[in-house]
């Protein structure tokens, strides 16, 4: 049997996707159960003076309206990152429906419940609501209060190595510019729902979440309830991208309504208020300079920058992760500040840190090798450190060097002049652009459960998340290979805090982590299985040890003699056994302190520019990928295809647009805030290096998010190629062209 | 962006405009509307017959319900999906009277008498349709949240016969959003689909 991990399986879910069977969070129907509908604040500070509620409370088919008035109290959350031990994931602190106080506009203020949608939603808009408001700070120049974290991720906030600012001056050739990115919004296509039911003081929750054990924690804490008093499944999510990483309030909203009715809600957010009450990704302002010598050595490296936060959360954008870890130099200055604004907490999105940061350390990369006369492949070539650059640390796996090489030839890029503007297809500008990616390796705790069955099928457990990465394929691979079994023979359970504990999906670090606690309870399986046979008569396994034999063929057998075996039936029929399992709980080693692990990438842009309309076309995109071995070929191109789209929308459409007077966002939906769509995404290609990190679980490495790090840059250097124009303000769009000066033509 | 590809959905909001603007404009009141009852009357019933894969229901609705809304909440058809409910997104494509509308955008009491066909209709018993099983096949898909969408959009673009290259299909499925990113996938499953049909004739 060969191996199921490399190969391009199809997706184990996939007909459940297809034929409409796979039931998403809102698609729960309970007896009884009735229709929640929140009402949200209208300005951004303040407190609520008044709640009008009488006009919606005669409405028809209304339940009740539920305000800090009559709201159950609840206690207060547990926010992400303040504990290293609990699974904490309260994304605010500000106590909604639990006191009358208003923390950004968009906040949920009250929640309406009828028996059906439409009547919730009818009465939601009856509700009035006076304020006493108070002036905001929402805007990365206002007066919200600016300083420094003390971690960023659970690293120094300030790294300083040498002198940065001396060699800046000192440098032979140099560049230092500002660039700025937008705040994002997720957009993953299902809003977020959940259906709560209380059944005496036990409450079962249906939420779209990235992390069911946060939400129960979250849970748990908010109404005081034992852990095991709270049960949430989540089976399908319709999309994360990080913003269903936390416990956003629409968990703890739907449980407070269905405590109040005394029926289960159902409560989904609309695509407004998905803007409004869960957060994206913070905008940033970030100053690059480089400095090199003539020969293209980088002499200096600076990044600094500020990013927000809000008052009710500290989330740190860490968008210098990159510069920590990508190229040697002698000199280095890393820093970071926060301001603190008025406004939804900002949250992880695709690529936290990583993304936006690579547009400007990227960027600027290629603006040094424009100074340089240097073409920037060859730059970045030339600056490949041979250990980790701040942490002097050895490199676990580090291709980074074989990744842009295996991109530039795929992508063809030795066709490419150096000159801007020098490449044209008829009246179109013709633009090549390329740009590193970068993303950490990530590993968690975890645990899974594993059982084998006399039919010689297995079933793995592990309350992990399934949001489109193919979990449940990739990790049936793994237990496949483990268990020597096909894949048919394989199930894989996730989604439920029944299952046995898993950590948020996100960080990519999901893969890993449950194959490694995969890896264990296969491992505790074989000994349980060999307890069954070694002591008896007339077994080929008899006196054996669990290292002296090995999975094989739906089986046990000697490791020296594959065929001196027995089937799990022959061992499970002569115990009287139907099934056997193991469980295991695995954590991380100190790898990740003696080593600097990372993945890496290359991106590779061929844009079309029109020189009268400043619109931009993508015609080509390749990435090219160091991300260890690769589990499923198929869904882990999926992953880098679905990465770089996401990065082509964040280079040329996306961008929240804030009122900096009211804190409201003016494009909360799909049309004005422009993702993607089929007509702006050409044939995507994505290759990888492949090598196996010796360091890893699997030596693989997640890949859910290095695919949209350096595609903006990518794109904006393509651009600058084009038309010899810097944009260093995301989005790209045909206004920010048509008005940009052409720079340094050479 | 690209203007609106899919003449389909102009052509059907214009019928929505012309027949049922009066009930349409009655369910967005919004803040800005005066909170007395509308002349009709929240939630009083009205009976609709709805005519889905193939299925009648006699159904009794509220006037101002989606067709979308009716499929998930009273017919518990939740194949199709909720994305943005403005029609914005695609998930809720369906396809009425073989033509592809977004179910969001459109009264349930409109469609009385129209065959409406939903992702549950698409395969024939086990047997998937064509490009159920290309979606699979090409990956088409990663969370599979707008896939039902993305599949009854193929299903009308194909029927419509407009689009033959690869630009023309991007194009023409551009009214349906992937925020995983499985455009080319999806391309690929339809172009193969297309293809296949095109040789079998």
């Amino acid at each position: 049997m060969t191996p199921a991990v490399g190969k391009p399986l199809d997706r184990v879910d996939g007909r459940q996707k297809v034929t409409g069977t796979a039931r998403f969070a809102a698609e729960y129907d309970l007896p009884g159960l009735a229709h929640g509908v929140i009402v949200t604040s209208t300005v951004a500070k303040g407190r609520v003076t008044a709640f009008d509620t009488a006009a919606a409370e005669r409405a028809p088919g209304v339940l009740a309206v539920v305000t800090p008035k009559n709201a159950p109290k609840l206690r207060p959350t547990e926010p992400f990152g303040s504990s290293e031990t609990k699974p904490v994931a309260g994304t605010t602190t500000a106590p909604v429906l639990q006191s009358d106080q208003v923390f950004w506009y968009g906040q949920p203020i009250a929640v309406v419940v009828a028996g059906t949608l439409d009547q919730a939603k009818y009465a939601a808009h009856l509700v009035r609501v006076t304020y006493d408001a108070k002036p905001a700070e929402l805007t990365l120049d206002s007066k919200g209060r600016v300083f420094v974290p003390d971690k960023v991720q659970q690293e120094e906030p300030e790294i300083t190595i040498g002198d940065a600012e001396g060699a800046l001056t000192a440098a032979a050739v140099k560049m230092d510019h500002t660039y700025t990115t937008p705040q994002h919004n997720h957009n993953a296509i299902e809003p977020h729902a959940t259906v709560a039911a209380w059944d005496g003081g036990k409450l079962t929750v249906y939420d779209t979440t990235q992390f069911v054990f946060g939400v129960r924690y979250d849970l748990a804490t908010r109404f005081g309830l034992k852990l095991d008093d709270v049960r949430v499944l989540a089976p399908f999510v319709g999309g994360g991208f990080g913003g269903k990483g936390g416990a956003w309030p629409q968990a703890f909203l739907a449980a407070t309504a269905a405590k109040v009715v005394g029926r289960p809600v159902k409560l989904v957010l609309g695509r407004d208020q998905v803007y409004a009450c869960v957060g994206g990704r913070t905008p940033t302002r970030q100053r690059v300079a480089l400095g090199a010598d003539a020969g293209g050595k980088l002499t200096t490296l600076i990044h600094t920058g500020r990013t927000s936060t809000s008052t009710t959360n500290t989330f740190t954008e860490q968008f210098n992760f990159p510069a920590r870890h990508l190229y040697a130099s002698p000199n280095i200055h890393l820093a970071q500040e926060l301001i603190e604004l008025d406004v939804c907490p900002p949250t992880f999105m695709r690529g936290p840190g990583e993304c936006p940061g690579t547009f400007a350390l990227e960027s600027g990369m290629d603006e040094l090798a424009v100074a340089l006369k240097l073409d920037p492949v060859e730059l970045r070539l030339r600056n490949d450190p041979d250990k980790d650059p701040t942490r002097g640390t050895p490199f676990s796996l580090r291709k980074y060097k074989e990744a842009l090489k295996l991109g530039a030839e795929k992508f063809g890029w030795a066709r490419r002049t150096p000159e801007p503007g020098s490449m044209k297809d008829g009246r179109l500008l013709v633009g090549l652009g390329v740009a590193s990616a970068f993303y950490p390796v990530y590993r968690m705790p975890s645990s899974a459960r594993v059982e084998v069955t006399a039919a010689g099928t297995a079933l793995v457990q592990c309350g992990c998340q399934e949001m489109g990465m193919g979990t449940a394929t990739a990790q049936a691979q793994i237990a496949a290979d483990l268990l020597g079994l096909p894949v048919d023979r394989v199930k894989f359970e996730l989604g439920d805090t029944a299952l046995p504990f898993a950590m948020v999906a996100g960080g990519s670090s999901q893969t890993i982590s449950v194959a490694a606690a995969v890896t264990a309870a296969v491992a505790a399986l074989k000994t349980a299985l060999l307890a069954l046979a070694e002591k008896a008569d007339g077994s080929p396994l008899k006196g054996l040890k669990a290292a002296d034999v090995a999975f094989r063929d739906g089986g046990l057998a000697r490791a020296d003699d594959p065929k001196a075996g027995e089937s799990f039936g022959a061992i499970l029929a002569r115990a009287g056994r139907k099934a056997v399992d193991a469980k295991a709980e695995v954590k991380p080693g100190d790898e990740a302190k003696k080593l600097s692990m990372q993945s890496y990438g290359a991106q590779f842009c061929e844009v079309r520019v029109d020189p009268d309309f400043g619109t931009v076309r993508i015609k080509r995109f390749v990435g090219a990928f160091d991300v260890g071995r690769v589990i499923n070929a198929k869904t882990a191109r999926s992953q880098f295809i679905g990465g770089i789209t996401m990065g082509l929308g964040m280079a040329l459409l996306e961008e929240t647009h804030r009122d900096p007077r009211t804190g409201r966002l003016v494009n909360a939906d799909l049309a004005e805030y422009m993702v993607p769509v089929h007509a702006d995404v050409p044939a995507l290609e994505a290759y990888w290096v492949g090598d196996p990190d010796p360091h890893t679980p699997m030596g693989a490495h997640g890949i859910g998010e290095i695919g949209i790090t350096g595609v903006a840059a990518a794109v904006a250097n393509a651009v600058y190629h084009a038309t010899g124009k810097r944009i260093r303000d995301l989005p790209i769009t045909p206004e920010r062209l048509m008005s940009a000066a052409r720079e340094s033509p050479r | 962006m690209p203007p609106d590809p899919d003449p389909d959905r102009r052509d059907f909001i214009q019928g929505v405009a012309a027949g049922g603007l009066g009930v349409a404009l009655l369910s967005t009141a919004g803040p800005g509307v005066a909170a007395a009852d509308p002349p009709t009357g929240p939630g009083r019933a009205i009976p609709v017959q709805l005519t889905v894969n193939g299925q009648d229901h006699a159904l009794t609705l509220d006037p101002r319900i989606s067709l979308l809304d009716a499929l998930r909440e009273v017919l518990h058809l939740t194949g199709t999906k909720k994305g943005c409910d403005h029609g914005q997104c695609g998930a809720c494509t369906v396809l009425v009277d073989g033509r592809r509308v977004n179910a969001c955008l459109t009264l349930a009491a409109s469609v009385a008498g129209s065959p409406v066909r939903t992702v549950e209709g698409l395969a024939t018993g086990d047997d998937l349709h064509p490009l159920q099983a290309a979606f699979i096949k090409h990956d088409a898909f990663q969370c599979g949240y707008c896939t039902p969408g993305q599949l009854c959009s193929a299903v009308g673009l194909l029927k419509e016969a407009h689009a033959t290259t690869d630009d023309e299909v991007r194009e023409q499925m551009s009214g349906n959003l992937c925020r995983c990113g499985a455009y080319p996938n999806v391309v690929a499953a339809v172009q193969e689909v297309r293809l296949a049909a095109r040789d079998a004739r």
